[in-house]
């Protein structure tokens, strides 16, 4: 491949962080010195190509040394990877979390997703305003999707360039916080709060899923061994991987991301693909706005999430899984890198896994802001180094996913659950729950509540049940509603507490459990409002590909601004709702991916379900 | 992941697969698309991402039809054909959709130069003005903030509107007609030329073909072989002489005749559509059925034509 670059240069700090991550470059274009020879083309062979599954953590190398990515930097990361710098600029302008303009090196990101919204961030995002100016990258703050820590709102996320960067989760945020972040760093900030917080459960008996957090050191893989770690996974190892999978089958674990697809099957059909090497795949981009469940696991029990994908991997004959996480989650990520470094020293990861002749390796690829990247063909193009852009299905993954070969894609939920099977076997465990809706269950619960948090209950208990759980709403008010499955989800009414929360439950009342959300509204909150934000969501994290999303989204919103603008005009509120009929049904209908088929189920349910913005009212 | 359009004649004779297609049995060979089947059948499929030498990308979902037993609509430009699929072609939803992707890329992207439009609005009732007033003139649609942008009131319907692009004197690129549709960045890149010198850049509607930085073509790694022009289905990309009648208000293609000969720059023997009025050449394409080039050319065949129509009382020789 002859590449060709212009002559802008990387800055010292920029080729170190590259170095660093890729190691000294050789030859002219490769860090050395350049003589006549090298002009300004680029001689690479395969080797150097086949990195570019590298482009994206070049990309954060850079970015978190200096905030953003220059034309040298970018550049230095096309030559060395032997790709051509229209591509690395066509993937770092995809995520959010890079950018491609000059900005200061601290930023903070203030969630104003629906969670949030619903919990103070307007006043936050106005009292910011007055202190530092609009939101924007050049005044030090932005606006910030879901960001996952939904049990805090309102939150935001600290960041400040440099070697080391420092990024840190603040909730709930407050002004004086966000100026002190900006001022002096985020390591002025007072400690984030620890994983137990986010678990109101912890420490009670018969949690399945959420029994270590907050009981043991997620850094420490003696407390994860003392408390039954690794049991799963020598329960495996008598079995073979046809046997695991068997178990997994029998004990009907549906997948905890979204779709709800069995998951012993996905492992079968995979298993059963001639082709190799096969991939495991865990999605932990965990950006769905509302859910956070994961991010309580990644922090609380990273060695539960290394065991469960062990485990998988000897299941469907992988020898390499990737961990997806979004970048949004550091602690998650710091806690991961330490769990698979600690595994790998006691033989749990790596080659011949406790003398079984077997070897299994991890690695931990971060998002940089794409919520898109949480489709299951997305993650693929994202961990290859490309833009974040869905496939088209079929091929569906179990016969050609990450790198053309045949991969499983399972939420960090869904995994975890593994090791369970493993030690009570599918049949005992299957007994859990109701029929179609087997095991233990996360609900991310938030909103106007007394006590939100990640909740661990067999499936089965109603959504009255789980908001009783969560301490309903605050004296004094009224519930509202309540958005199941995220903003790819649905509303339903305040009296529809009945509604069992099991995946036959929610399709028997029409609704979704999606990823596991509960987001209760009490009447204080503007629920227009909330719709506007849902499809502002939409249009920003449309990846772009197909139109009916990217420029039905778009539609979407401007008919909701309309309507927000002229409430009292009858006659323009019924053109603007059909409108979002009709673009709505050409995105279920049309688009490529779930993103688009689902950007306007939210708006549907609340024009359905509620009645809010109904024709008539 | 890109897959390279296989060229060259098939080998062994293929297994017929037998299809409906709006209560009719169709037979096409294992391997083909229900594009192909729905051709065979006669129907008349709306096309705008789709392209005879290009990997389907199905991007632009005008295409979509009815297929028994599948939740949504399914692209009939990329889907392949199985035995007894049920396919329906102009069922209200399909026609919905259609109508909806013509509306929703008409009041965003300027399609008066993109070939059939006016026919296809007329059969599916497009009404792209219920979107409101298009917004105006873009100047920073090179400036990429992935996941933000600014929410107006309603008042104007987004567009792609932006200046158009002309940094050479081969061609020009015209974004405010560019729907996204990939063929060019496919063209330039793995799938034929092998170039990268033009790429997507951004995300959603925000998104933009772009050089990297939107460095200006000359500066960037485009060697002009027009391969990118050659598959450009809207005009968002034409050859400088075409951009300039039309501006002049001279372009006026019921005057053209097409020519094909043989490029005499070098030995490889790529075939050229002269296309020509007022007896001179206005552009050059090149048929993409013919097993040498598909389409393709290099900088010489695409742009090198001047030299024979330069006349004595011009100055030339
Ligand atoms: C736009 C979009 C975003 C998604 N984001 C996530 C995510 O963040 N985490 C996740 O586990 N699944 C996500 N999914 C669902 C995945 O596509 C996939 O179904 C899931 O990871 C499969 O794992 P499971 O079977 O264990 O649930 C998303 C789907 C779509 C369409
Ligand atoms: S539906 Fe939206 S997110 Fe999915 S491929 Fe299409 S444009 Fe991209
Ligand atoms: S003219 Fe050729 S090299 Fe230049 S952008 Fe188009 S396809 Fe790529
Ligand atoms: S410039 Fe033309 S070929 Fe390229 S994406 Fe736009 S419409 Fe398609
Ligand atoms: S022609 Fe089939 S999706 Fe565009």
């Amino acid at each position: 491949m002859d590449l060709k670059f212009s002559n802008a240069e990387p800055f010292a700090d920029e080729r170190d962080a590259v170095d660093r991550l890729l190691g000294a470059g050789d030859g002219g274009w490769h860090g050395g010195q350049r003589d006549e020879e090298d002009h300004r083309r680029a001689h690479s062979g395969h080797a150097a190509r086949s990195q570019r599954h590298l482009v994206m953590e070049a990309l954060h190398a850079v970015n978190d040394r200096v905030g953003w990515i220059s034309p040298g930097a970018l550049n230095y990361i096309g030559r060395r990877l032997s790709v051509a710098p229209a591509d690395v600029y066509s993937v770092a302008t995809f995520y959010a979390l890079f950018s491609t303009n000059v900005r200061p090196k601290r930023i903070v990101h203030v969630c104003t997703d629906i969670a949030c919204m619903a919990r103070g961030s307007k006043e936050i995002c106005a009292g910011l305003e007055k202190q530092l100016g609009p939101a924007s990258a050049t005044n030090g703050w932005k606006h910030s999707p879901c960001l996952g820590v939904c049990e805090r709102a309102p939150a935001a996320m600290a960041v400040e360039a440099g070697d080391p960067p420092h990024e840190h989760l603040i909730g709930p945020a407050t002004v004086d916080e966000i100026v002190l972040a900006l001022n002096e760093g985020p390591a002025a900030l007072a400690a984030e709060a620890p994983p137990v917080m986010a678990v109101p459960q912890a420490g009670q008996e018969g949690l399945m899923l959420l029994k270590r957090v907050g009981q043991v050191d997620p850094e420490s893989i003696d407390d994860y061994l003392t408390t039954n770690g690794y049991a799963g996974l020598r329960r495996a190892f008598d079995m073979s991987p046809g046997e695991v999978i068997s178990e997994v089958k029998e004990s009907r674990l549906m997948g905890r991301g979204g779709a709800a697809f069995p998951a012993g099957v996905k492992w079968e059909s995979t298993a059963k693909q001639p082709a190799t090497p096969r991939y495991l795949v865990c999605n932990a981009d965990e950006s769905e706005p509302g859910t956070f469940k994961d991010r309580a696991i990644l922090e609380g029990d990273p060695f539960a999430l290394i065991e469960s994908m062990t485990i998988a991997g000897y299941g469907i004959g992988a020898e390499r899984g990737y961990i997806y996480l979004r970048g949004e989650y550091p602690r998650a990520y710091r806690m991961l890198r330490n769990a698979i470094e600690k595994a790998r020293e006691r033989g749990f990861l790596g080659a011949d896994i406790l003398g079984k002749g077997w070897s299994f390796e991890l690695e931990i690829r971060r998002g940089a802001g794409a919520y898109i990247c949480g489709e299951e063909t997305a993650i693929f193009n994202s961990i290859e180094g490309y833009r974040g852009e869905p496939r088209s299905k079929p091929p569906f993954p179990f016969e050609a996913g990450l790198f053309g070969k045949p991969t499983v894609v399972n939420n960090v939920e869904t995994l975890c659950n593994v090791p369970l099977i493993m030690q009570m076997g599918g049949a005992e465990y299957a007994r859990i729950g109701t029929e179609g809706s087997t095991g233990p269950k996360l609900f991310c619960v938030s909103g106007n509540l007394v006590l939100p948090g990640v909740y661990e209950v067999p499936f089965g208990a109603t959504l009255g049940d789980i908001l009783k759980l969560a301490g309903g709403v605050p004296e004094g008010r009224k519930l509202q509603a309540v958005l199941l499955g995220g903003a790819a989800g649905g509303f339903v009414r305040a009296d529809e507490l009945d509604i069992p929360l099991t995946f036959e439950g929610a399709r028997a009342n029409n609704t979704t459990l999606g990823s596991g959300v509960v987001l209760a509204f009490d009447d204080t909150v503007d629920l227009p409002g909330i719709l506007l934000r849902i499809a502002r969501f939409f249009r920003d994290e449309s990846c772009g590909q197909c139109v009916p999303c990217r420029v039905g989204t778009v539609r979407q919103e401007e008919a909701l601004l309309r309507i927000a603008h002229n409430r009292h005009d009858a006659a323009s509120k019924g053109r603007d709702v059909g409108i979002l009929r009709d673009v709505g049904l050409a995105m279920k209908d049309s688009s490529i991916c779930g993103l688009g088929q689902a950007a306007w189920n939210a708006v549907e349910s609340a024009i359905d379900r509620l009645g809010v913005l109904r024709e008539s009212r | 992941m890109n897959i390279h359009y296989p060229g060259g004649p098939a080998v062994t004779p293929v297994k017929q697969i037998t299809i409906v297609i709006d209560g009719e049995e169709v037979s096409v060979p294992e391997g083909s698309t229900i594009l192909t089947a729905c051709n065979a059948a006669g129907k008349d499929i709306p096309t705008l991402c789709y392209g005879d030498t290009l990997t389907p990308k199905n991007a632009c979902r005008v295409c979509m039809v009815e297929l028994k037993g599948s939740r949504v609509l399914v692209p009939s430009c990329s889907r392949k054909v199985q035995p007894d699929m049920v396919v329906m072609t102009d069922t209200d939803r399909v026609r919905h959709s259609r109508r909806l992707v013509l509306e929703l890329l008409d009041s965003s992207v300027d399609l008066s130069t993109t070939p059939r439009i006016p026919e296809w609005k007329e059969r599916y009732n497009v009404d792209s003005d219920r979107y409101g007033k298009r917004a105006s003139e873009s100047l920073t649609r090179d400036v990429h903030d992935p996941g933000e942008h600014h929410a107006g009131n309603g008042d104007v319907a987004a567009t792609m509107c932006q200046p158009i692009k002309i940094d050479n004197d081969l061609y020009v690129r015209d974004y405010s007609k560019c729907i996204l549709c990939y063929k060019c960045v496919d063209a330039c890149g793995t799938q034929w030329q092998n170039s990268f010198a033009i790429q997507i850049a951004g995300r959603g509607f925000d998104s933009q073909i772009s050089t990297e930085f939107a460095a200006e073509l000359p500066e960037s790694a485009c060697v002009f072989c027009g391969n990118c022009v050659e598959v450009c289905p809207t005009g968002a990309l034409s050859f400088k002489s075409e951009h300039d009648m039309r501006v002049a208000g001279t372009w006026d293609e019921s005057q053209q005749t097409e020519t094909t000969t043989v490029c005499t720059y070098c030995g490889v023997g790529c075939n050229l559509n002269l296309h020509v009025q007022d007896n001179q050449i206005v552009k050059v394409t090149s048929p993409h059925d013919h097993s040498v080039g598909h389409g393709n050319l290099c900088i010489k065949g695409r742009f090198g034509f001047q030299h024979v129509q330069n006349r004595k009382e011009d100055g030339g020789s």
